[in-house]
């Protein structure tokens, strides 16, 4: 994905200009501004379904608290928010409605994936007829947090990785990574 | 009343039905045709006075379709199980007691989303967790090599 | 004139029409993926009619295909809020098929545990409820007393919320050497605070017209719904499991069952927070006599139940949890059945919504504190 060791990927430091954005000076300014902008008030949709759903609450509330982090304001309706967060189970009764969700938010919009459920079905992977075996398989999910629960505070640091993952975009007229051709193979499934 | 009290009088008022002594409770086992009957009986006579359905469990034994009815009352504090069958497995149908008890009306939907069960006179027999089209998932021939992960 | 008046009631054009609004499975208000269908007039409630399914997940058919310990852990994550209720009651069920006894040092912890995690439940009632009032502050002040009882069931049970700390035959490990001081400390604590939520909620003018009155359910329907718990303590029902048919270290502790005749929203929300007073009692008088002794006894590596057919309840935060178990014979049960106490309680809604206006319904709603996946298993 164009990281080429650990350190690169720690660096957190936006005026530097040739290793993240693209174009010259200027554009590369305007790069970190916009990213800048975007990392630090992103705003979740409030979506939740099971057990995880509370443990973002917790992250919420004062102890650890996301709001410093401007994740704060938590908006209902899926046109003002630009970050969903699954936390639950997805079923195949609710797949559709959250794809619809998905489609209405505007871009740029990301996803977290909260739990092991939405990972790839969690505990419920084995032998469950109704659940979906992980979010991915309806929309995109940017970044994956492990757990069941997770504590709030790996929701913290999930969240600094979706941060640093905005931090890495090019805005203007570059590519912003280059994915893998997908393999399409004769096999059906899940 | 004690256990053995309620196994007495009930042997008394229903001699068509099966009374013994279960686990914890007296359980009843009656025909599908007297269901709604004996149901009424039993929430209304003061003798016993169940008023209170705890649990409605559709069950898929080996050679038939039963259904389990807990039930308690309230003012004299004694628990019973009744239970009905019918040999019918392909189109189960029994008699709905959601005239009787209002909890029932949703308890049989459950039964009939998942197990397939057909109960007569209800006024809203509708699916309630799936949607239509999909199988009966708890019965024990369901097979869906589509969406279960078998271990 | 006449003539004005027969063309305006012929052609209908003044009167109000019926329509349908979805409350979606995804809203701020519904406490998980329920999805309501309401037919208004205006801004009155004629019909409320709930569509589930958006969260079953098949937990009972699972059930089917795992052993006994391993129920255990799914029934946390149904009614997540009282997670170690529902594990209790599974436990339970297979030590009284076992016909077992377990020692009494895991009889008071067990009790202890439960009532812990009825404060936990309440608090984050107590905090969503105001949220959906509209107060904002309580979201704050429930939390940061959650987050202590959090601490401790981290440090004597390793997870926060989802605990798996019951296993059948006792506990999975000894309590933490701190337990006992930390929840004493944390007791003392709380007793100052919870008077704040009374300050800060029971006595607020705006609190009290939306709920004095509002969401009416007799004793009646109660019964017929089998709507139990707190919801249904508010309009009489008697209901307390923990009374009528004691478990673990009830018998052994002095409480009150909280009854109140006035059936209507104020009432349920003052019999939770009378229960987190009782909560408080039934701890004091429990902690400082564990007795000495085995955290567990000895079971086979594979338990198998005799034939037959066995049923346990458990008085959870929301109502009367029960577990059915059909076995025969074999590792697996036959057929487990939950039957859960948000599953009765949901269906009292449209007769305790009908003639409200429409953000009475979202009060009503969070007073019967329901929650979803445990409607749905």
């Amino acid at each position: 994905m164009g990281i080429k060791n650990k350190k690169e990927f720690e660096k957190n430091d936006y005026p530097i200009i040739a290793e993240y954005a693209g174009g010259g000076i200027m554009l590369a300014s305007l790069d970190a501004m916009v990213n800048w902008a975007r990392a630090n008030s992103l705003w979740p949709l409030t979506f939740g379904t099971r057990c995880c759903a509370i443990e973002f609450m917790s992250a919420g509330a004062s102890r650890h608290d996301m709001a410093r982090f401007g994740n704060e304001v938590a908006r209902p309706s899926p046109r003002q928010a630009d970050l969903l967060v699954i936390s639950g189970t997805i079923n195949y009764k609710m797949a559709p409605v959250l794809k619809r969700l998905y489609d209405q938010m505007a871009d740029p919009k990301y996803v977290i994936a909260l739990g092991g459920c939405a990972i790839s079905g969690g505990p419920f992977f084995y032998n469950s007829y109704a659940v979906v075996k992980g979010a991915d398989h309806v929309i995109p999910v940017d970044v994956y947090i492990p757990g069941c629960p997770p504590r709030p505070e790996a929701y913290l640091f999930g969240l600094m990785q979706l941060q640093k993952k905005i931090m890495r975009q090019k805005n203007f007229g570059k590519v912003n990574y280059s994915e893998a051709k997908p393999i399409i193979s004769d096999k059906t499934s899940l | 009343m004690t256990n053995d009290e309620l196994k007495t009088v009930l042997t008394e008022r229903f001699p068509a039905a099966e009374i013994k002594q279960g686990f914890q409770y007296v359980e009843m086992i009656v025909k599908a045709e007297d269901l709604h009957e004996t149901a009424v009986q039993l929430k209304q006579t003061d003798e016993f006075y169940f008023d209170y359905l705890i649990c409605l469990t559709g069950i898929d034994y080996p050679e038939n379709m039963g259904i389990t009815y807990h039930l308690e009352s309230v003012k004299h504090r004694h628990v019973m199980v009744l239970k009905v069958r019918t040999t019918d497995r392909v189109n189960p149908a029994i008699d709905t007691v959601s005239d009787v008890w209002i909890t029932a009306k949703y308890h049989e939907r459950e039964v009939y989303d998942l197990l397939g069960v057909h109960f007569n006179n209800h006024t809203d027999l509708r699916r309630l967790f799936l949607e239509d089209g999909w199988g009966f998932p708890l019965r024990k021939d369901y097979v869906d090599e589509v969406r279960i992960v078998e271990r | 004139m006449s003539e004005i008046r027969e063309v305006i009631v012929k052609t209908d054009r003044l009167a109000t029409d019926k329509y349908q609004v979805n409350m979606g499975p995804q809203h701020p208000s519904t406490h998980g993926v329920l999805r309501l269908l309401v037919t208004l007039e205006g801004e009155k409630v004629l019909n409320v009619q709930p569509h589930t399914g958006y969260i079953h997940s098949g937990i009972e058919k699972m059930c089917e295909a795992i052993t006994y310990p391993q129920i255990i852990h799914l029934t946390d994550r149904m009614d997540y809020l009282s997670a170690h209720m529902s594990n209790e009651a599974v436990a339970l069920c297979v030590e009284n098929a076992l016909q077992i006894e377990v020692p009494d040092r895991v009889k008071y912890i067990r009790t202890i545990m439960d009532e812990l995690t009825r404060l936990a439940s309440h608090q984050l009632w107590w905090c969503v409820y105001g949220m959906d009032l509209g107060a904002l502050t309580t979201f704050f002040y429930g939390l940061r007393d959650r987050e202590l009882i959090l601490d401790i069931f981290e440090e004597t049970c390793g997870a926060r919320m989802t605990v798996s700390y019951n296993t059948p035959g006792g506990l999975m490990f000894d309590i933490h050497p701190n337990f006992q001081k930390r929840v004493k400390d944390y007791i003392k604590y709380f007793k100052t605070k919870l008077p704040e939520y009374d300050k800060l909620l029971t006595g607020n003018v705006i609190m009290r017209e939306r709920t004095e009155g509002i969401g009416y359910l007799t004793l009646e329907d109660a019964i017929d719904f089998g709507v139990t718990g707190p919801s249904g303590r508010a309009s009489g029902f008697s209901s307390d499991v923990r009374k009528h048919q004691p478990y673990s270290a009830y018998p052994l502790v002095k409480f009150n069952e909280i009854l109140d005749h006035r059936c209507d929203s104020l009432a349920r929300y003052e019999v939770r927070i009378l229960e987190m007073w009782e909560s408080i009692s039934i701890i004091e008088q429990l902690i400082d006599n564990i007795p000495e002794g085995d955290y567990a006894l000895k079971m086979k590596g594979v338990l198998k139940l005799p034939e037959g057919e066995f049923y346990q309840r458990v008085e959870t935060a929301r109502g009367e949890f029960g577990v059915f178990i059909v076995s025969d014979g074999k590792k697996n049960p036959y057929r487990i059945k939950f039957r859960s106490p948000g599953f009765s309680n949901l269906f009292a809604l449209n007769n305790m919504a009908k003639g409200h206006k429409i953000a009475d319904l979202v009060a009503i709603m969070s007073t019967l504190d329901l929650i979803i996946p445990d409607i749905d298993r």
